[in-house]
Order: structure tokens, then sequence, then C-alpha cells
């Protein structure tokens, strides 16, 4: 029977299907629900890595064993898993090895908009694009095959249209995969000089197969219809494109992305008057067509910016579109918050209180630049706060580093702020590190990290003990405070601003949305002591708010951390119900 | 047929994934070709969320643009008129009117603009306003506003009540079958 996924457990199912027996990804939207639903599969071993290089490697070593092996990431991920990427083109697979990574047009939940299409390119490695979950399903069963008869690992690309949306998807069995016996080869596997010097030109000869390859294979089709317009597109653009316009045009629907077709896309755009590439983000297609000399419109029509819709294509052909009554009043922005209890809002109100210098970085925690709080001077990447923070001060000297702390969460810090805490102790900057340590990896909804002591499945781990990690790395000054205790807080990174040497504060409480977490009966603004200060509308909890020029606190939100209420100068914030 | 385009609006962690998980279960049931789109991540953090649910004999894209739904069904009163733009001309809305205030509301950056809906009524765009926060309440939970919504919706939906039940069995914990129905009803008949 026909099931509704989305194209992330797709994904997983045809991880499964292919038998596919090892898969380590770190989480990252829009691509966490692939190792989610793949650790349903008992016949997998799956894990939560580190950070995407370590999940890279941990598939390649996988696949040298003789095993299909698979890791996910999301766009900016692939970025970290670049340096195993590259060679892995080089030294080729035993087992298949299939690398997913998912992009994010529009940038629902990334810091930027990065096209991964380019790394196929320069890494010179297959590339295949589903367009709805059952593709999900059938292309990342059949990258394994790609994979082992090409000698290569394979990227699946994924974007949040196709990530997050739901469609139907036909099952299968798992396949059963011979095992095959562990054969040293250094020839292969050993990327010295003198072997990776001849493994290049297989890596070149590779790519011409597979283009050979792409000319004939079932990922890319022609559907001819009305022979005006040729659109040449792949992946979710392919949906608009046929929502636009059905089958009375004639399409190119690639679903191999690298290496592009050549005859193929001759062929197509010998039958048509006129042919336009829809691709979102960059021109990779249209620069291709355009350098085998076929004459195409694209980015002429379409921006490089955001995602398209069935809507914009629509649009740029002059096809009419409805349009709706509007609402004239202007409706105020409703970005995303802090949720009420939040153990980061203590931390930042001191921060922001004290005027505090703060390089932020990747999480829930980013929302701590957010109004009124305006906490975060800085976010670039996972780990570029505690690596950006030494630099800041080794540029600013004495002055800045009283004045400057950076922010990192449990996980991040894992995932890439060790090292750069490894920089602060060896070449001595006096930095004062915050771990916002919430105790899961939280924005990306609730996975566990090597700081929890719990594994993927939710089975008891080994956990790593911050305090004596940042000790064993030569970091002497190592507190603990709880954010909910806004005196201490402020007491603490006072003192560590103040002091001469380098110091770790660990901010730690457990996220409020941890199904184990004891939350308190929520607070109330006794109406008669309220003098309209607004002091406690100063953290942005959203369960805070004026009503009839006195402060009011919503019951069904609050969770009882007290932070407001040590914010009023008048006691008016008790605890109970609200009369 | 021609695709139905239902858009379920609202802030984040008011429940917009159970209700189009629920529509998903009961549409694939009735035979129809489904296409759910969600968010996840950042935005779900009290953000404003959309969830595109599309159904027919053959849907091509996850999502809706404006001037194409058929119902939006917003889980806050102001979120309904933010997506009015992608209300199709003969579409209707369904709101709760449930209050929300966003961020910059409490800071005091905005105003909370209270007669928005009227401002749609009264330019003929269909409305049906239903306190589904009192309803999931009467039914015994708080978080049961997502179902009571469903109940409104099915009103416009040739699909027997049972077959709704079923994939509420089928949606929601064991544990909270017994509520939702009773959500479920009071939504219809509210």
């Amino acid at each position: 029977m026909k099931k509704l996924m989305i194209g992330n457990e797709a994904v997983a199912r045809g991880l499964y299907e292919a038998g596919c027996e090892v898969v380590s990804s770190y989480p990252g939207t829009p691509s966490t629900e692939i190792t989610e639903y793949a650790a349903r599969y008992e016949e997998m071993f799956c894990e939560w890595a580190p950070n995407e290089k370590v999940a890279a490697e941990v598939a390649f070593g996988a696949s040298l064993r003789g095993k299909r092996s698979a890791c996910a990431m999301k766009h900016v991920g692939l970025n970290v898993a670049a340096d195993p990427l590259f060679t892995l083109s080089y030294t080729g697979v035993t087992g298949g090895m299939v690398i997913c990574v998912a992009d994010d047009p529009s940038m629902h939940s990334s810091q930027n908009e990065q096209d991964s299409r380019h790394y196929a390119v320069a890494a010179k490695l297959p590339m295949l694009e589903p367009s709805n979950s059952a593709e999900c399903l059938e292309f990342s069963r059949q990258a394994f095959e790609l994979s082992e008869e090409f000698d290569t690992p394979v990227l699946l690309r994924m974007c949040t249209r196709i990530a997050h949306s739901q469609s139907l998807v036909e099952t299968g069995e798992r396949k059963q995969i011979e095992p095959k016996e562990y054969v040293k080869n250094p020839q292969k596997y050993i990327m010295v000089p003198a072997f990776a010097k001849k493994k290049h030109p297989v890596v070149e000869k590779r790519m011409d197969d597979l283009t050979l390859f792409a000319e004939n294979c079932g990922f890319n089709r022609v559907e001819m219809g009305d022979t005006s317009i040729g659109i040449i597109t792949s992946g979710t653009c392919y949906q608009y494109v046929k929502e636009v316009f059905g089958d009375s045009v004639s399409v190119l629907k690639l679903g191999l992305l690298n290496p592009l077709p050549v005859k193929l896309i001759k062929d197509f755009a010998e039958k048509v008057d006129r042919v336009v590439v829809i691709e979102e983000l960059d021109d990779v297609i249209e620069t291709h067509c355009k350098k085998i000399g076929v004459e195409v419109e694209g980015k002429s029509l379409f921006l490089k910016i955001g995602e398209l819709s069935q809507q914009i294509i629509a649009d740029a052909f002059g096809v009419a579109h409805n349009h709706a009554t509007e609402c004239e009043q202007e409706i105020p922005m409703r970005p995303p918050v802090m949720c009420a209890g939040c153990p980061h809002r203590g931390m930042f109100y001191v921060l922001s209180k004290n005027k505090i210098t703060v390089l932020g970085d990747i999480g829930c925690y980013t929302l701590g630049s957010q109004m009124p709080l305006n906490a975060l001077d800085s976010t670039l990447c996972m780990g570029a706060s505690v690596s950006g923070i030494h630099g800041f001060n080794k540029a600013g000297g004495q002055e800045c580093e009283q004045k400057t702390v950076c922010v990192i969460g449990d996980s991040t810090f894992i995932h890439s702020g060790i090292t750069g805490l490894v920089n602060i102790a060896y070449n001595a900057s006096n930095s004062t590190v915050i771990i916002l340590d919430n105790s899961i990896t939280g924005m990306t909804g609730h996975q566990q990290n090597p700081t929890t002591g719990y594994n993927i499945k939710g089975d008891p781990a080994s956990k790593i003990d911050l305090e004596t990690l940042c000790r064993a790395i030569g970091i002497k000054r190592v507190r603990v405070v709880d954010p909910y205790n806004l005196e201490e807080c402020e007491r603490v990174v006072k003192e560590e601003l103040a002091t001469k040497e380098p110091s770790v504060i660990i901010s730690r409480r457990p996220c409020v949305l941890l199904r184990n977490v004891k939350l308190k009966p929520s607070m109330s603004v006794n109406r008669d002591k309220c003098k309209s200060c607004k002091r406690c509308m100063g953290i942005g909890c959203p369960a805070i708010s004026m009503k009839d020029n006195k402060a009011q606190i919503d019951a069904t939100l609050c969770v009882g951390c007290e932070v407001c209420q040590q914010l009023c100068p008048f006691d008016a914030i008790e605890r109970g119900v609200e009369d | 047929m021609k695709t139905t385009n239902i858009m379920i609006v609202g802030v984040g962690g008011q429940g917009s994934l159970l209700a189009s998980k629920l529509l998903g279960e009961l549409l694939v049931c009735e035979g129809y070709d489904v296409k759910v789109s969600e968010v996840h991540g950042m935005s779900q953090r009290g953000g404003s969320v959309v969830t595109y649910v599309r159904f027919g004999e053959k849907v091509y894209s996850p999502i809706i643009c404006e001037g194409e739904a058929d119902f939006i069904v917003s889980f806050e009163k102001i979120e309904a008129a933010r997506y009015s733009g992608f209300l199709a001309q003969d579409g209707r809305i369904i709101v709760n009117t449930q209050r929300i205030d966003p961020m910059p509301v409490i800071t005091g950056a905005a105003q909370y603009p209270e007669n928005a809906l009227d401002e749609l009524s009264s330019k003929a765009v269909k409305i049906e306003k239903i306190d589904a926060l009192a309803l999931a309440q009467e039914a015994g939970s708080v978080k049961a506003v997502n179902i009571v919504l469903m109940g409104k919706l099915a009103k416009y939906f040739d699909i027997p009540e049972e077959k709704w039940l079923d994939a509420i069995r089928k949606t929601v914990k064991p544990g909270f079958v017994d509520v939702n129905i009773k959500a479920f009803k009071l939504g219809y008949e509210g």
C-alpha cells in the first residue's frame, strides 16, 4: 500500500531497502529526519556523530570494510565534510557509499543559501536529485548501485521542499547484500602522492564514463509535449513546471545533476524552439548548456536568490495567475523567539544588561540576537564564536578582553568549538567562553549528543564531562552557573571578564521542552503591586505582555522559571494563578 | 478534478504538524494523490508557521501560492490576515479567535491589529470564526485546538464523519483519542 512520507523518511527507507548497514550523521535542518527515521530500522547501525566530517569518515570506514554506508547533513555541513569528500573521490569505495546533502533555498533555517551542486562538480562526484518522496526512495536505493558500479561515493541532493514535503511512496523489501572479504589495497586507499597521482586520471576517466552513462540513464528523462518551449529542470522545480504547464510543454527532467549529459541536452534543444533552464539558486545547468554550445535562457528570467514556485514560473512566462484579497492593515512580524523558560534567556539578559560584546554561534541561542535582548554581535558558522573571540581579543587587546565573551551550545561546542578552545589555551588569549549547556541539540529538534549521556536510540552512552575536558585543554578557570539565577550569572561573568587568564563558564540547565524536565507552576502578576515599569518586558519572554498598562503572565506558556521575578523591583511577580 | 488547497497557518508549537498529518492520513485513505509541505527548524520556535496540504487526482507542487488556497485554517487571529493573499477568489478562512501577541507587540514596537478580520469580512472574504481554545478546553485539553479546527473544516468536505474519526485514531497518541474525538465533534458543531 502507498504511504505518505516526507522526503527524508523516504530516503531512510531507500537506505534500508538498499541493504545499507552503517549511517552516521550530524543533525541539521532540513536533513535531520533522514537519520532519525533510519535509526528506527534495527538492521542498520545509526549514530549521531560529533560533526559531519566525522560522519563522512565513519561512512568511509564502513565502505572500506565492504559494507554499504551513508551519511546525511545540511548544505553547510558538507563544508565541514569537504576534506574527506575530495579525497574520497580518489579512493572510491568498496561497499557503496551515499552522502545525503540537503540545501535550504530561502534559508528557512540556515545561515546561507549555498548550492551543493558546486561540490559535486569540484570533487568530481556523481550527484542525484529526487523530485518527490517516491524518487527519494528510488534514488537513494539506486545510488548504491551507481556507487559500486563506478567505484565512487554518490551525493544525493535534497532541498527543503523535497526533504520536508510528504508525498506517496510505495515501499519494497530490504535487499540482502553478500558480505565482502576485507582485502588490503594500499594503492587504492593510501592517498600519498605516488598513489594519488595514479588515481587522478582514474577520476577523470570515471567522469567521462559517467557522462556517457548520463546520456541514457533512468535518472534523466524527456517528456515531449508542445515544442515551442523546452524546459530543462530538476528536483522540486520540475514539480513547479508541471504545476504550471501540465503536459503542454516539453521537459527534460534531470535526476543526475553531475555529470550533466551532452548529447541528451543537444538533442532535446534541437527539437524545441526555445530552451529555458529552470533551476533554484545558481546557474549550474545553464552554464553547462552554454559551455556545450546550446543556447538557453535561465537566470535572465529567474533569480539566483531564494526558492522558486509555480507562481514565480507562471509570472516569468506571462501565464495568468490568481491574486486574491490582501489585508491592507499592517500585520506585525512574528519572528521565532526563545521559548518561555528557555535557559538561554537569563544569561543573555545579563550579557545585554552589561553591554558585553558577544560572539555567537549556531543554535537556538542565535535567537538571543532578537529584540529586546539584542545580545549578539556575530554569528558565522558552527564553532566560529570560540575561534573568533580569540582573534577579536588578540586584535583588540586587554580592553576588548574585559568586555567580550562568546556563547556556544553544548552540541556546537563538541561539533567544532573544542579546537577553538585549544587555540585559546595554546596561543594564550584572555578569552571568556560561555558554553550554553542545555543538555540537548535543540534547534534541530532534540537530538542526543556526546554531552547528554544518551545515543540516537535513547540508550545510555558515554558522556563527556565538559568541566574535565576544558581543564584538560588547559583552561584553569572553569565555572558552572545556573542561568535561572541572574545574580550568580552576573557575578561570575564579571569575575571571569576581570581575570587575566582564559576561562570557561558553563551555563547549565536543560532545555524546558525536554520531556524529563519538571516544570514549576506558572508565575502571576499582582496587579496592585505592578507599577508598569516594564522591567520584566526586557527579557523578551513570550509569556509576558502588558494588559491595561499592567504586566500579565500567560499561565499556559509560563513554566515558572522565576527569571522575571528577579527583575521586578516591586515584588509584583508571584507564584500562583492570576486572578 | 481540480486540486484542493488547504493552508494551515499558526504559531510554532500550536500543533499544526499533527493537523496536517491527520489530513494526510484521511485523504490518502480516500484515494487521493496528496502532498503535504511542512516547516521544521528555526521558525518553529514561536514564529509564524505555514503547512500546505494539497489533494486531488494528481498533485505536482508541494506548495501553495498567492490566490490558490481554497481553505486557510488559521490557529491564531492575525495569522489568518497575514496569509489572506493566498486565498483563492472563492476561498474560505476558518479562524481560531485566539490572540497570541507576537514579540514586536509584546515589546511595544507594533500594535496588534484587532480588527484585521473585520476588514477582510468587509471585502466579502468568507470567514468562519471559532473559539477553538474554549472548545478544546471543554473537550479536556487546550492542546486539542488543532483538532477542533479540523472538525470545523470537516463540514466543508464530503467525507463521512467516521472516516475522520478513524484518521484521528491513527494519528493521535492512544491516550488522547477520546479527548480529540470530543474536540473534533465540538469543532464540527461549533
